[in-house]
């Protein structure tokens, strides 16, 4: 039976998913609260995997708590820290304890996280992978050796729509589709206008794209996302209205702006829904889907 | 193609010799003298360096090549300074002390870390070039390896983190599959790239490596 998050896809209706972030440590209640803030105002909760390579507890172990609260769960999965073998036996894993939902990505190199002398694995990429859950499905693992008992995902990856050349982005873009992505979660978008025309393009193709919102909590964040994150680009208009606020109230602003963005995007029918990331601040979430009027 | 090595700190080669106290010092004609790690020069100021901490040089020997056979030669030619010596300290890359080993039983500790097989882009400038991986691809990547050009070794297309045209470990570091895509447009080969890779064999010989001609 198709996942609840692919059900909600299929559906028609504008999609929202968020992410949690799992602790470094053993202490799961601040997880757990932000799983339980989101798990009925969702339509997925994607754990993220070691994000920026900062080790932490694990993806899988996230998703678990999603599915024992009632949640669903979206297991983010990259390939910088386990071969072959490690990530099909995690699919085996994640799929035989309910878990219906992979988002494969390649992995932020080992270098900009928090162990840079561990050895970075990238055995397979974020293609190989989704190829991989294909092959699992058919219940043969990489090695052609058939399984007893298969999996079934609802596999998604991501696309950056600000990538700069953008060509080589799209390119790789049409090899995930053609892998069997079933929907994509886009890195941050602020510039709406360029946004449209990347769903013009992609619109092309049956995979359902969920744009990517990361509250901006500061002016200052905003800035330093603009000049040191890859693939996002915010708009000095937008710069401008967080920094024309007193402090104590960005916060508030930044809220706004996400909320702004998601009704547009909802009203113009611009994409299939939005992927809501408010990295550490994670409580806000609803006060986002709120100012969106959801 | 060189072999690329960088000078150990000298802490960490007083520790390397910490117990042998007469050394026979080995440079290399070839890569570490381009690389200024282990030529004539760098060769006479380590023997003045390692006197003035008290060690006793028996000898010292520039080898023109040391990974080939000029070494044993060298070695004979040398026989009794490296004799008389505790060990050999070799400022040549590593394949000179693999080299040094089929012909001296004697410790010999490397001066040098070799750290990777390149070429001289511009004067000065050393670039990884190839990883000797045993499945070349550069004739579909427009003669850009990705598995050393790329931080990740990727081979199906850039990951989210290029960012204008660099890489997301360095902003200094080219993104190589920007680097591929300008290149194959250029040649009108974008198709290439369009081309699903499947993961890689990790195993194409049998590590360790070894290869008989017949
Ligand atoms: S693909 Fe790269 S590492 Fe492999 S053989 Fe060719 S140049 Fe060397
Ligand atoms: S930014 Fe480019 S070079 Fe760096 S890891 Fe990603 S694809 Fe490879």
């Amino acid at each position: 039976m198709a996942s609840r998050f692919k059900q909600a896809l299929d559906s028609g209706k504008f999609v929202i998913t968020s992410e949690v972030a799992p602790p470094k440590g053993t202490n799961l209640e601040k997880m757990f609260h932000h799983i339980e803030l989101l798990k009925d105002k969702v339509d997925g909760i994607n754990i993220t995997d070691h994000q920026s390579s900062v080790m932490r507890y694990p993806s899988l172990g996230g998703c678990l708590a999603v599915s024992e609260r009632g949640g669903e769960p979206i297991m983010q999965m990259t390939c910088r820290d386990r071969n072959r073998m490690a990530l099909e036996a995690d699919l085996l894993l994640a799929y035989s304890r309910g878990i219906r939902n992979v988002l494969c990505l390649t992995g932020d190199a080992v270098p900009v996280g928090d162990h840079k002398e561990a050895k970075g694995v990238f055995d397979l990429d974020s293609l190989q992978l989704l190829r991989a859950i294909r092959q699992l499905t058919e219940g043969k693992d990489l090695g052609g050796n058939e399984l007893d008992g298969a999996v079934e995902f609802c596999m998604g990856a991501i696309v950056t729509p600000e990538a700069q050349p953008i060509e080589p982005q799209l390119i790789k873009f049409e090899k995930k589709v053609e892998a069997g992505a079933e929907f994509f979660q886009t890195q941050a978008i602020y510039d709406l206008e360029n946004f449209k025309k990347f769903m013009e393009y992609a619109r092309k193709f049956k995979a359902k794209i969920l744009a990517g919102i990361v509250l901006l909590s500061s002016a200052r964040m905003a800035k330093y996302m603009t000049q040191n994150v890859p693939g996002i680009f915010v708009p000095q208009a937008l710069i401008d209205e967080m920094s024309a606020v007193p402090k104590e109230e960005m916060l508030a602003k930044g809220i706004e702006i996400a909320g702004r963005a998601i009704a547009a995007l909802k009203k113009d029918k611009i994409c299939d829904g939005v992927h809501i990331m408010a990295i550490g601040k994670e409580e806000v979430v609803p006060d986002i889907l709120e100012a969106a009027g959801l | 193609m060189k072999s690329i090595t960088r000078q150990k700190s000298p802490e960490d080669i007083q520790q390397g010799l910490s117990g042998l106290d007469r050394v026979f010092i080995v440079g290399c004609g070839t890569c570490t003298t381009m690389t200024h790690t282990g030529g004539i020069d760098e060769v006479v100021a380590m023997k003045e360096r390692l006197q003035e901490q008290g060690k006793r040089v028996t000898g010292f020997t520039v080898i023109p090549t040391a990974c080939d056979d000029m070494t044993e030669l060298a070695m004979k030619e040398n026989g009794p300074a490296i004799s008389s010596a505790d060990c050999i300290l070799s400022m040549s890359c590593a394949l000179g002390v693999h080299r040094m080993n089929l012909y001296i039983g004697k410790p010999i500790i490397p001066a040098v870390d070799t750290l990777f097989i390149g070429i001289e882009d511009s004067p000065g400038y050393f670039r990884e070039a190839c990883a000797q991986c045993g499945q070349c691809l550069l004739g579909e990547t427009a003669g850009i390896c990705p598995i050393t050009a790329c931080h990740k070794g990727l081979v199906n297309g850039p990951c989210g983190g290029t960012n204008n045209g660099r890489c997301e470990v360095d902003k200094e570091k080219d993104c190589a599959w920007t680097l591929i895509y300008n290149r194959l447009k250029e040649q009108d080969r974008l198709d290439l790239m369009r081309k699903y890779q499947p993961p890689r064999n990790h195993h194409v010989t049998l590590a360790p490596r070894s290869l008989r001609i017949q």
